[in-house]
Protein backbone atom coordinates (compact mmCIF):
# COMPACT_ATOMS: atom_id res chain seq x y z
CA UNK A 1 0.00 0.00 0.00
CA UNK A 2 1.68 3.72 -1.15
CA UNK A 3 0.24 6.06 1.73
CA UNK A 4 -0.13 9.17 0.33
CA UNK A 5 1.75 11.53 3.04
CA UNK A 6 -0.73 13.31 4.87
CA UNK A 7 -3.78 12.51 2.83
CA UNK A 8 -6.87 11.98 4.97
CA UNK A 9 -9.38 12.03 2.90
CA UNK A 10 -13.29 12.39 3.13
CA UNK A 11 -14.99 11.12 6.17
CA UNK A 12 -15.22 7.21 5.97
CA UNK A 13 -18.85 6.26 5.35
CA UNK A 14 -19.55 2.88 6.09
CA UNK A 15 -21.85 2.44 2.77
CA UNK A 16 -22.42 -1.50 1.22
CA UNK A 17 -23.75 -0.26 -1.55
CA UNK A 18 -20.91 1.91 -2.96
CA UNK A 19 -18.45 -0.49 -5.43
CA UNK A 20 -14.73 0.10 -4.79
CA UNK A 21 -12.94 3.47 -5.83
CA UNK A 22 -16.61 5.40 -5.90
CA UNK A 23 -17.76 8.02 -4.26
CA UNK A 24 -21.29 8.98 -3.56
CA UNK A 25 -22.40 12.10 -5.65
CA UNK A 26 -25.87 12.92 -3.90
CA UNK A 27 -27.71 15.54 -5.84
CA UNK A 28 -25.30 15.51 -8.51
CA UNK A 29 -25.76 13.76 -12.04
CA UNK A 30 -22.64 14.57 -14.14
CA UNK A 31 -23.16 14.63 -17.79
CA UNK A 32 -20.19 13.36 -19.89
CA UNK A 33 -21.15 12.36 -23.26
CA UNK A 34 -18.07 13.21 -25.42
CA UNK A 35 -20.41 14.01 -28.20
CA UNK A 36 -22.78 16.91 -29.21
CA UNK A 37 -26.02 16.40 -27.28
CA UNK A 38 -28.69 15.88 -30.36
CA UNK A 39 -32.19 17.54 -30.73
CA UNK A 40 -34.14 14.41 -31.01
CA UNK A 41 -37.55 14.21 -30.75
CA UNK A 42 -40.13 11.85 -29.65
CA UNK A 43 -41.60 11.49 -32.83
CA UNK A 44 -37.93 10.87 -34.75
CA UNK A 45 -37.02 8.27 -32.26
CA UNK A 46 -37.20 4.55 -32.83
CA UNK A 47 -35.30 1.78 -31.43
CA UNK A 48 -34.62 -1.36 -33.54
CA UNK A 49 -33.44 -5.13 -32.64
CA UNK A 50 -31.48 -6.80 -35.18
CA UNK A 51 -29.38 -8.85 -35.82
CA UNK A 52 -29.46 -12.57 -34.75
CA UNK A 53 -33.19 -12.97 -33.57
CA UNK A 54 -36.15 -14.70 -34.94
CA UNK A 55 -38.12 -11.11 -36.15
CA UNK A 56 -36.17 -8.17 -36.59
CA UNK A 57 -38.08 -4.93 -35.19
CA UNK A 58 -38.72 -1.29 -35.42
CA UNK A 59 -40.55 0.15 -33.10
CA UNK A 60 -41.34 4.28 -32.92
CA UNK A 61 -42.22 6.25 -29.55
CA UNK A 62 -45.92 5.32 -29.57
CA UNK A 63 -45.19 1.07 -29.92
CA UNK A 64 -42.11 1.30 -27.46
CA UNK A 65 -44.64 3.31 -24.58
CA UNK A 66 -47.87 0.64 -25.38
CA UNK A 67 -45.20 -2.01 -23.85
CA UNK A 68 -45.96 -3.03 -20.16
CA UNK A 69 -44.14 -0.13 -17.93
CA UNK A 70 -41.29 -1.03 -15.53
CA UNK A 71 -39.16 1.09 -13.12
CA UNK A 72 -35.88 0.65 -11.92
CA UNK A 73 -35.52 2.15 -8.13
CA UNK A 74 -31.63 1.72 -7.37
CA UNK A 75 -28.02 2.82 -7.75
CA UNK A 76 -25.51 3.66 -10.78
CA UNK A 77 -22.16 3.82 -11.16
CA UNK A 78 -19.90 6.08 -13.24
CA UNK A 79 -16.35 5.05 -14.28
CA UNK A 80 -15.25 8.63 -13.35
CA UNK A 81 -15.29 7.73 -9.85
CA UNK A 82 -19.26 9.23 -9.11
CA UNK A 83 -22.25 6.82 -8.06
CA UNK A 84 -25.49 8.09 -7.16
CA UNK A 85 -28.06 5.80 -5.30
CA UNK A 86 -31.88 5.31 -5.13
CA UNK A 87 -32.55 6.69 -8.67
CA UNK A 88 -36.16 6.15 -10.10
CA UNK A 89 -36.40 5.52 -13.92
CA UNK A 90 -39.11 4.61 -16.17
CA UNK A 91 -39.61 2.67 -19.08
CA UNK A 92 -40.23 -0.69 -20.24
CA UNK A 93 -37.90 -3.37 -19.39
CA UNK A 94 -35.59 -5.02 -22.23
CA UNK A 95 -37.13 -8.42 -22.14
CA UNK A 96 -40.17 -6.99 -23.32
CA UNK A 97 -38.79 -6.41 -26.27
CA UNK A 98 -36.42 -9.40 -26.97
CA UNK A 99 -39.25 -11.33 -25.92
CA UNK A 100 -40.87 -10.32 -29.83
CA UNK A 101 -38.21 -10.30 -31.82
CA UNK A 102 -36.72 -13.87 -29.96
CA UNK A 103 -33.20 -14.06 -29.79
CA UNK A 104 -31.63 -17.05 -31.87
CA UNK A 105 -30.06 -19.51 -29.60
CA UNK A 106 -26.18 -18.01 -31.71
CA UNK A 107 -26.56 -14.59 -30.39
CA UNK A 108 -24.40 -14.24 -27.27
CA UNK A 109 -23.45 -10.37 -27.16
CA UNK A 110 -24.88 -7.40 -27.93
CA UNK A 111 -23.96 -4.05 -29.50
CA UNK A 112 -25.94 -0.85 -28.72
CA UNK A 113 -26.16 2.12 -31.10
CA UNK A 114 -27.34 5.34 -30.31
CA UNK A 115 -28.88 8.16 -32.54
CA UNK A 116 -25.77 10.12 -32.41
CA UNK A 117 -23.99 6.82 -33.30
CA UNK A 118 -22.32 5.86 -30.16
CA UNK A 119 -21.62 2.16 -29.76
CA UNK A 120 -21.30 0.08 -26.91
CA UNK A 121 -21.25 -3.17 -26.20
CA UNK A 122 -22.73 -6.11 -23.63
CA UNK A 123 -22.82 -9.70 -22.80
CA UNK A 124 -26.41 -10.64 -23.99
CA UNK A 125 -27.07 -12.19 -19.81
CA UNK A 126 -26.80 -8.47 -19.30
CA UNK A 127 -29.09 -7.33 -21.03
CA UNK A 128 -31.79 -10.36 -19.59
CA UNK A 129 -33.51 -11.40 -16.76
CA UNK A 130 -34.86 -7.89 -15.61
CA UNK A 131 -31.59 -6.13 -15.61
CA UNK A 132 -32.02 -3.53 -18.56
CA UNK A 133 -34.57 -1.05 -19.20
CA UNK A 134 -35.33 1.19 -22.08
CA UNK A 135 -36.35 4.75 -19.98
CA UNK A 136 -37.60 7.62 -20.85
CA UNK A 137 -38.48 8.95 -17.82
CA UNK A 138 -36.37 10.24 -14.21
CA UNK A 139 -37.70 10.54 -11.23
CA UNK A 140 -41.37 10.85 -12.93
CA UNK A 141 -40.30 13.48 -15.66
CA UNK A 142 -39.39 13.28 -18.93
CA UNK A 143 -35.70 12.09 -19.36
CA UNK A 144 -33.95 15.29 -19.82
CA UNK A 145 -31.37 15.37 -23.44
CA UNK A 146 -28.34 15.95 -21.98
CA UNK A 147 -29.20 12.67 -19.74
CA UNK A 148 -30.22 10.46 -23.36
CA UNK A 149 -33.68 11.61 -23.34
CA UNK A 150 -35.99 10.77 -25.41
CA UNK A 151 -34.53 7.71 -24.47
CA UNK A 152 -31.59 5.67 -23.39
CA UNK A 153 -30.81 2.08 -22.27
CA UNK A 154 -30.04 1.35 -18.90
CA UNK A 155 -27.96 -1.28 -17.34
CA UNK A 156 -27.62 -0.34 -13.66
CA UNK A 157 -25.40 -3.33 -12.29
CA UNK A 158 -22.48 -1.89 -15.11
CA UNK A 159 -20.85 1.11 -15.42
CA UNK A 160 -23.47 3.38 -16.57
CA UNK A 161 -21.15 4.17 -20.18
CA UNK A 162 -22.79 0.86 -21.20
CA UNK A 163 -26.47 2.38 -20.73
CA UNK A 164 -26.06 4.10 -23.90
CA UNK A 165 -27.73 7.46 -23.98
CA UNK A 166 -30.44 8.48 -27.48
CA UNK A 167 -30.46 4.90 -27.94
CA UNK A 168 -31.48 3.99 -31.49
CA UNK A 169 -31.02 -0.02 -30.83
CA UNK A 170 -29.44 -2.81 -30.69
CA UNK A 171 -27.63 -5.77 -32.84
CA UNK A 172 -27.22 -9.55 -31.45
CA UNK A 173 -23.93 -10.68 -32.30
CA UNK A 174 -22.09 -14.55 -32.21
CA UNK A 175 -19.47 -12.72 -30.81
CA UNK A 176 -18.11 -9.61 -28.71
CA UNK A 177 -17.37 -6.38 -30.56
CA UNK A 178 -16.08 -3.16 -29.00
CA UNK A 179 -18.10 -0.26 -28.88
CA UNK A 180 -16.98 3.78 -28.58
CA UNK A 181 -15.42 3.50 -25.43
CA UNK A 182 -14.02 0.07 -24.95
CA UNK A 183 -12.22 0.84 -28.32
CA UNK A 184 -10.83 3.49 -25.92
CA UNK A 185 -9.20 1.65 -23.56
CA UNK A 186 -12.29 0.94 -21.62
CA UNK A 187 -12.95 -2.16 -20.17
CA UNK A 188 -15.53 -4.57 -22.21
CA UNK A 189 -17.99 -5.50 -19.56
CA UNK A 190 -17.61 -2.71 -16.81
CA UNK A 191 -18.87 -4.18 -13.93
CA UNK A 192 -18.44 -1.76 -10.55
CA UNK A 193 -17.95 -4.55 -8.31
CA UNK A 194 -14.68 -6.12 -9.50
CA UNK A 195 -13.51 -2.42 -10.57
CA UNK A 196 -13.46 -2.82 -14.67
CA UNK A 197 -12.21 0.30 -15.70
CA UNK A 198 -9.80 0.11 -18.29
CA UNK A 199 -8.70 -2.72 -20.18
CA UNK A 200 -6.84 -5.31 -18.11
CA UNK A 201 -8.32 -4.15 -15.46
CA UNK B 1 -44.75 -3.55 -37.84
CA UNK B 2 -43.25 -6.57 -37.98
CA UNK B 3 -40.45 -6.43 -40.38
CA UNK B 4 -39.39 -9.72 -42.86
CA UNK B 5 -38.30 -13.18 -40.78
CA UNK B 6 -35.00 -12.87 -42.50
CA UNK B 7 -32.44 -13.07 -39.93
CA UNK B 8 -29.62 -10.26 -40.58
CA UNK B 9 -25.94 -11.12 -41.13
CA UNK B 10 -24.03 -10.40 -37.84
CA UNK B 11 -20.86 -11.91 -38.47
CA UNK B 12 -19.39 -9.31 -40.30
CA UNK B 13 -18.18 -6.04 -38.75
CA UNK B 14 -20.94 -4.03 -37.15
CA UNK B 15 -21.40 -0.67 -38.22
CA UNK B 16 -24.26 1.49 -36.95
CA UNK B 17 -26.92 2.10 -39.13
CA UNK B 18 -26.68 5.69 -38.16
CA UNK B 19 -23.80 8.57 -38.00
CA UNK B 20 -20.87 7.12 -36.90
CA UNK B 21 -19.78 9.45 -33.72
CA UNK B 22 -16.29 10.60 -33.72
CA UNK B 23 -13.97 7.45 -33.52
CA UNK B 24 -11.00 7.84 -31.32
CA UNK B 25 -7.74 9.23 -32.54
CA UNK B 26 -5.60 7.09 -31.50
CA UNK B 27 -4.99 3.27 -30.43
CA UNK B 28 -4.22 3.36 -26.53
CA UNK B 29 -1.73 0.98 -25.15
CA UNK B 30 -3.88 -0.63 -23.21
CA UNK B 31 -1.20 -2.72 -21.00
CA UNK B 32 0.73 0.77 -20.47
CA UNK B 33 -2.16 2.61 -19.50
CA UNK B 34 -3.76 0.20 -16.58
CA UNK B 35 -0.13 -0.17 -14.72
CA UNK B 36 -0.39 2.03 -11.83
CA UNK B 37 3.12 3.70 -11.55
CA UNK B 38 4.64 5.59 -8.40
CA UNK B 39 4.90 10.10 -9.37
CA UNK B 40 6.77 11.56 -7.75
CA UNK B 41 6.25 15.46 -7.51
CA UNK B 42 8.65 17.65 -8.23
CA UNK B 43 7.71 21.52 -8.52
CA UNK B 44 4.44 23.52 -7.83
CA UNK B 45 3.48 26.36 -9.67
CA UNK B 46 0.81 28.37 -9.27
CA UNK B 47 -1.10 29.98 -12.46
CA UNK B 48 -4.29 31.70 -10.52
CA UNK B 49 -5.69 31.77 -7.06
CA UNK B 50 -7.26 28.92 -7.43
CA UNK B 51 -5.49 26.82 -9.78
CA UNK B 52 -1.62 25.97 -9.55
CA UNK B 53 0.27 23.45 -11.49
CA UNK B 54 1.46 20.24 -10.16
CA UNK B 55 4.91 18.77 -11.87
CA UNK B 56 5.46 14.92 -11.57
CA UNK B 57 8.65 12.95 -12.15
CA UNK B 58 7.16 9.88 -13.83
CA UNK B 59 10.53 7.85 -14.61
CA UNK B 60 8.71 5.12 -16.67
CA UNK B 61 6.27 7.25 -17.98
CA UNK B 62 5.25 5.31 -21.73
CA UNK B 63 4.43 9.24 -23.18
CA UNK B 64 1.28 10.63 -24.10
CA UNK B 65 -0.76 12.78 -27.01
CA UNK B 66 -1.94 16.37 -25.90
CA UNK B 67 -5.59 16.17 -24.63
CA UNK B 68 -5.38 12.79 -22.87
CA UNK B 69 -5.57 12.28 -19.03
CA UNK B 70 -4.36 9.80 -16.08
CA UNK B 71 -5.99 8.62 -13.26
CA UNK B 72 -4.46 9.33 -10.05
CA UNK B 73 -4.31 7.39 -6.40
CA UNK B 74 -4.30 8.74 -2.93
CA UNK B 75 -4.41 6.63 -0.11
CA UNK B 76 -4.63 6.96 3.58
CA UNK B 77 -2.68 5.30 6.43
CA UNK B 78 -6.23 3.38 6.43
CA UNK B 79 -6.15 1.95 3.30
CA UNK B 80 -8.56 4.70 1.86
CA UNK B 81 -8.14 5.57 -1.67
CA UNK B 82 -9.54 8.45 -3.69
CA UNK B 83 -9.01 8.43 -7.69
CA UNK B 84 -9.71 11.18 -9.70
CA UNK B 85 -9.14 12.08 -13.31
CA UNK B 86 -6.72 14.74 -14.68
CA UNK B 87 -5.74 16.50 -18.28
CA UNK B 88 -2.36 16.51 -18.94
CA UNK B 89 -1.09 20.04 -19.14
CA UNK B 90 2.22 19.17 -20.65
CA UNK B 91 2.96 18.56 -23.91
CA UNK B 92 4.40 15.00 -24.77
CA UNK B 93 8.28 15.19 -24.55
CA UNK B 94 11.13 13.16 -22.97
CA UNK B 95 11.76 14.66 -20.18
CA UNK B 96 10.80 11.84 -17.63
CA UNK B 97 7.80 14.38 -16.36
CA UNK B 98 4.60 15.59 -16.79
CA UNK B 99 2.18 17.95 -15.76
CA UNK B 100 -1.67 18.57 -14.33
CA UNK B 101 -3.29 21.94 -13.49
CA UNK B 102 -5.42 21.39 -10.73
CA UNK B 103 -8.36 23.46 -10.09
CA UNK B 104 -9.02 23.66 -5.63
CA UNK B 105 -12.17 22.80 -5.44
CA UNK B 106 -14.03 23.45 -2.27
CA UNK B 107 -14.32 20.11 -0.36
CA UNK B 108 -12.04 17.80 -2.54
CA UNK B 109 -10.57 15.56 -0.89
CA UNK B 110 -8.01 15.54 -4.12
CA UNK B 111 -7.72 18.70 -5.22
CA UNK B 112 -7.79 19.93 -1.30
CA UNK B 113 -4.83 17.92 -0.58
CA UNK B 114 -2.61 19.09 -3.52
CA UNK B 115 -3.45 22.71 -2.55
CA UNK B 116 -2.91 22.54 0.94
CA UNK B 117 -0.43 19.57 2.12
CA UNK B 118 1.44 18.43 -1.58
CA UNK B 119 5.31 19.52 -1.63
CA UNK B 120 8.26 18.39 -4.17
CA UNK B 121 9.17 14.91 -3.35
CA UNK B 122 5.45 13.36 -2.75
CA UNK B 123 4.80 10.55 -4.21
CA UNK B 124 1.41 9.21 -5.75
CA UNK B 125 -0.03 6.58 -7.83
CA UNK B 126 -0.81 7.17 -11.35
CA UNK B 127 -2.29 5.72 -14.06
CA UNK B 128 -2.27 6.55 -18.21
CA UNK B 129 -2.24 7.72 -19.98
CA UNK B 130 -5.98 7.48 -20.84
CA UNK B 131 -8.87 7.64 -23.92
CA UNK B 132 -7.45 8.16 -27.53
CA UNK B 133 -11.04 10.20 -28.11
CA UNK B 134 -9.72 13.83 -27.19
CA UNK B 135 -6.45 13.45 -28.44
CA UNK B 136 -4.85 15.78 -30.80
CA UNK B 137 -2.00 13.91 -32.41
CA UNK B 138 -1.21 17.58 -34.50
CA UNK B 139 -2.14 16.46 -37.91
CA UNK B 140 -5.56 17.83 -38.50
CA UNK B 141 -6.44 21.94 -37.98
CA UNK B 142 -7.33 22.45 -34.29
CA UNK B 143 -10.05 24.36 -33.06
CA UNK B 144 -9.72 24.46 -29.14
CA UNK B 145 -12.71 26.08 -27.20
CA UNK B 146 -12.43 25.61 -23.23
CA UNK B 147 -13.71 27.16 -20.36
CA UNK B 148 -12.26 27.50 -16.64
CA UNK B 149 -9.71 24.83 -16.31
CA UNK B 150 -11.20 22.85 -19.03
CA UNK B 151 -8.47 25.00 -20.53
CA UNK B 152 -6.11 22.49 -19.44
CA UNK B 153 -5.73 19.35 -21.85
CA UNK B 154 -6.08 22.45 -24.93
CA UNK B 155 -2.81 23.80 -23.31
CA UNK B 156 -1.42 20.79 -24.24
CA UNK B 157 -2.33 21.00 -27.71
CA UNK B 158 -0.92 24.75 -27.86
CA UNK B 159 2.20 23.56 -26.12
CA UNK B 160 2.43 20.48 -28.83
CA UNK B 161 1.98 22.86 -32.08
CA UNK B 162 4.77 25.33 -30.60
CA UNK B 163 7.04 22.33 -29.54
CA UNK B 164 7.12 20.79 -32.41
CA UNK B 165 6.87 23.72 -34.54
CA UNK B 166 4.08 22.62 -36.59
CA UNK B 167 2.04 24.52 -39.41
CA UNK B 168 -1.30 23.26 -39.44
CA UNK B 169 -3.58 25.77 -38.08
CA UNK B 170 -4.47 25.82 -34.46
CA UNK B 171 -7.05 28.44 -32.64
CA UNK B 172 -8.13 28.81 -29.52
CA UNK B 173 -10.83 30.50 -27.42
CA UNK B 174 -11.18 29.79 -23.77
CA UNK B 175 -13.51 31.48 -21.36
CA UNK B 176 -12.41 32.67 -17.56
CA UNK B 177 -14.41 34.53 -15.34
CA UNK B 178 -11.57 37.35 -15.16
CA UNK B 179 -7.95 37.99 -16.31
CA UNK B 180 -6.51 36.75 -12.74
CA UNK B 181 -8.80 33.64 -13.22
CA UNK B 182 -7.06 32.54 -16.72
CA UNK B 183 -4.99 29.99 -16.60
CA UNK B 184 -1.95 30.32 -18.60
CA UNK B 185 -2.64 34.06 -19.47
CA UNK B 186 1.15 34.78 -19.51
CA UNK B 187 1.53 31.72 -21.69
CA UNK B 188 -1.28 32.35 -24.47
CA UNK B 189 -0.39 34.03 -27.97
CA UNK B 190 -1.92 35.13 -30.91
CA UNK B 191 -3.58 31.89 -31.26
CA UNK B 192 -5.51 32.76 -28.69
CA UNK B 193 -9.04 34.81 -28.31
CA UNK B 194 -9.13 35.15 -24.35
CA UNK B 195 -13.45 35.94 -23.30
CA UNK B 196 -14.13 37.16 -19.45
CA UNK B 197 -17.35 36.05 -18.00
CA UNK B 198 -17.70 38.57 -14.87
CA UNK B 199 -14.65 41.14 -15.22
CA UNK B 200 -12.48 41.96 -18.32
CA UNK B 201 -9.37 44.15 -18.62
CA UNK B 202 -10.64 47.97 -19.42
CA UNK B 203 -12.19 48.20 -22.65
CA UNK B 204 -12.58 44.42 -23.01
CA UNK B 205 -16.17 43.11 -23.09
CA UNK B 206 -17.24 41.09 -20.13
CA UNK B 207 -20.18 38.73 -21.54
CA UNK B 208 -20.46 34.90 -22.40
CA UNK B 209 -18.78 33.09 -25.75
CA UNK B 210 -20.85 33.60 -28.32
CA UNK B 211 -20.94 33.38 -32.15
CA UNK B 212 -19.43 35.99 -32.85
CA UNK B 213 -16.31 34.60 -31.46
CA UNK B 214 -16.37 30.64 -33.16
CA UNK B 215 -18.23 32.28 -36.69
CA UNK B 216 -14.92 34.03 -37.76
CA UNK B 217 -13.37 31.34 -37.18
CA UNK B 218 -15.53 28.65 -39.43
CA UNK B 219 -15.97 31.31 -42.00
CA UNK B 220 -12.12 30.75 -42.56
CA UNK B 221 -12.35 26.93 -43.17
CA UNK B 222 -9.19 25.26 -43.50
CA UNK B 223 -7.92 22.72 -45.69
CA UNK B 224 -9.47 19.41 -44.74
CA UNK B 225 -11.86 21.41 -42.05
CA UNK B 226 -11.23 21.74 -38.04
CA UNK B 227 -11.24 19.36 -36.09
CA UNK B 228 -13.01 21.11 -33.02
CA UNK B 229 -12.16 20.28 -29.11
CA UNK B 230 -14.58 21.32 -26.05
CA UNK B 231 -13.49 20.89 -22.75
CA UNK B 232 -15.33 22.30 -19.55
CA UNK B 233 -18.28 22.06 -17.75
CA UNK B 234 -21.16 20.41 -18.67
CA UNK B 235 -23.07 23.91 -19.45
CA UNK B 236 -20.28 25.33 -20.87
CA UNK B 237 -19.76 21.80 -23.55
CA UNK B 238 -23.54 22.44 -24.05
CA UNK B 239 -23.40 25.87 -25.02
CA UNK B 240 -20.34 25.73 -27.20
CA UNK B 241 -20.73 22.54 -29.04
CA UNK B 242 -24.21 24.50 -30.13
CA UNK B 243 -22.18 27.90 -31.06
CA UNK B 244 -20.24 24.98 -33.07
CA UNK B 245 -22.99 23.61 -34.44
CA UNK B 246 -24.61 26.85 -35.20
CA UNK B 247 -21.65 28.07 -36.95
CA UNK B 248 -21.96 24.87 -39.07
CA UNK B 249 -19.14 22.46 -37.54
CA UNK B 250 -19.91 19.07 -38.18
CA UNK B 251 -21.60 17.10 -35.40
CA UNK B 252 -19.03 14.13 -36.35
CA UNK B 253 -15.58 16.81 -35.90
CA UNK B 254 -16.73 17.77 -32.21
CA UNK B 255 -15.06 16.26 -29.27
CA UNK B 256 -16.18 17.28 -25.85
CA UNK B 257 -14.35 16.52 -22.42
CA UNK B 258 -17.12 17.53 -20.03
CA UNK B 259 -16.02 17.98 -15.75
CA UNK B 260 -17.12 15.04 -13.99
Amino acid sequence: MNVTRGFTGRPRVADPGLPPGQYDARDEWPVLSAEVTPDLRPADWSFRIGGLVERPRTWDWEAARALPASAYEGDIHCVTGWSKFGVRFGGVSLDAFLDVVRPRASATHAVAYSHTGYTTNLPLADLTGGRAWIVWEYDGEPLAPEHGGPARLLVPHLYFWKSAKWIAGLTLLDHDEPGFWEGNGYHERGNPWEEQRYSGD
Amino acid sequence: MTETATTETATTTFTPPTRFAVPGRIAVGEQVAARWQTATLTGIRRETPHAATFRFAVPRWAGHLPGQHVMLRLTAPDGYAAQRHYSIASAPDDSGHLELTLDHVPGGEVSDWFHTVARPGDTVEMRGPLSGFFAWPGDRPALLLGAGSGVVPLMSMVRHHRARGLTVPLRMVVSARSPEELIYARELGAETTAVFTRSAPTGAPVGRMAAAHVAPLLAEQPEGGWEAYVCGSNGFAEHASRLLVAAGQPVDRIRIERFG
